[in-house]
């Protein structure tokens, strides 16, 4: 990796918080714009979570020996109820580890 | 005290719960930073110039893929979009600071910092100094961040592969999502996200695939919200 990708991804990074609050003199977004911006986290966490907990390490779809699937099913059932973030991580990786040494 | 330390204190006491979660994931980046081999100057440096966990991840996960600098550019981009939402929220209330400090809170507004400050700055739209408020969350941020970065740098030769802490990571990001479980129409905007981002993870070239499952995922959103103006 470059240390010009890392700089280019920071200005990035700064433009999207910084460009609103320089522009802007007053919320000028309308409700229908900030209603569909707050689909933006559940638009793209999921296209970054699905692949790796889906296909193997070559890049195909593991749906039989995965034991991600479980722990990540286990992780959202206990989010679901909990409404924990800290619950919803430790119950998804502890039932993974569990599932990696005692079945898989 | 005086007012703006007081200001100050306020914004480090209320982000102090949500920054729990953030050290372990901190961590895991760093030791993911030090696994794909690119080093400890690079893994911090990522860590304090870009200073967005979502966008270090991708940056670093499309990187190991082979992702041209276009696509892993363009992701991050994706990433940061909600953060001209939080702009366009606090604007209201920053633009009339000079322009060093929009510098300032602009370089350290993270999700976390935006949710405490957004919530105190209406409650308290009469304290003149209310911006030291996301000084205190905002930096309070970025010390926890670096810190467990350099501890993901350390703990990164030690901790084994064994453990698939890069599972963690989709842990992370999925307990980020929690509050959209209940709601249906996000359901959907999740699903297909997700379905098209591993359908797509083989079949998009140069790796776009977090772009197009974006892109498909808010065509999807936007459908949903004009039966909610239809609605009415």
């Amino acid at each position: 990796m470059h240390w010009s990708l890392i700089i280019y991804a920071g200005i990035i990074t700064f433009i999207t918080r910084f460009s609103m609050i320089f522009i802007l003199k007053k919320d000028i977004l309308n409700d229908r714009a900030k209603k569909i911006l707050s689909f933006v986290p559940a638009a793209i966490f999921p296209a970054i979570i699905f692949p790796p907990i889906f296909l193997d390490n070559t890049g195909y779809l593991d749906l039989e020996s995965n034991p991600k699937i479980l722990a990540a099913i286990f992780a959202i059932v206990v989010g679901y109820f909990s409404k924990n973030i800290i619950a919803t991580i430790f119950a998804g990786l502890i039932s993974y580890w569990f599932l990696i040494f005692f079945y898989f | 005290m005086n007012n703006k330390l007081k200001t100050l204190t306020k914004g480090i006491i209320d982000v102090s719960p949500l920054m729990i979660p953030v050290v372990p994931f901190g961590i895991i980046y760093g030791v993911i930073g030090m696994e794909l081999g690119i080093g400890s100057y690079m893994t911090l440096g990522l860590s304090i110039i870009i200073f967005g966990g979502a966008s270090q991840i991708v940056l670093l996960q499309l990187f190991s893929g082979g992702a041209s600098s276009l696509v892993i550019l363009s992701s991050v981009a994706a990433v940061n979009a909600r953060h001209v939402l939080y702009g366009a929220v606090l604007s209201e209330y920053l633009s009339g600071l000079n322009i060093f400090w929009k510098i300032i809170l602009s370089y350290v507004m993270t999700d976390q910092a935006f949710a405490v400050s957004n919530y105190y700055f209406k409650k308290n739209n009469k304290d003149n100094n209310y911006h030291y408020h996301l000084l205190g969350s905002g930096f309070t941020c970025w010390t926890i961040w670096q810190i467990s970065t350099i501890l993901g740098i350390v703990l990164g030769s030690v901790v084994p592969d064994e453990l698939g802490l890069s599972f963690t990571i989709s842990l992370t990001f999925l307990a980020l999502l929690i509050s959209d479980f209940r709601k249906f129409k996000n359901i959907i905007v999740m699903l297909v996200s997700g379905i098209v981002a591993t359908i797509g993870y083989n079949t998009v070239p140069f790796k776009a695939y977090i772009i197009v499952a974006t892109l498909s995922a808010l065509i999807v959103a936007v459908l949903l919200t004009l039966t909610d103006v239809k609605k009415k």
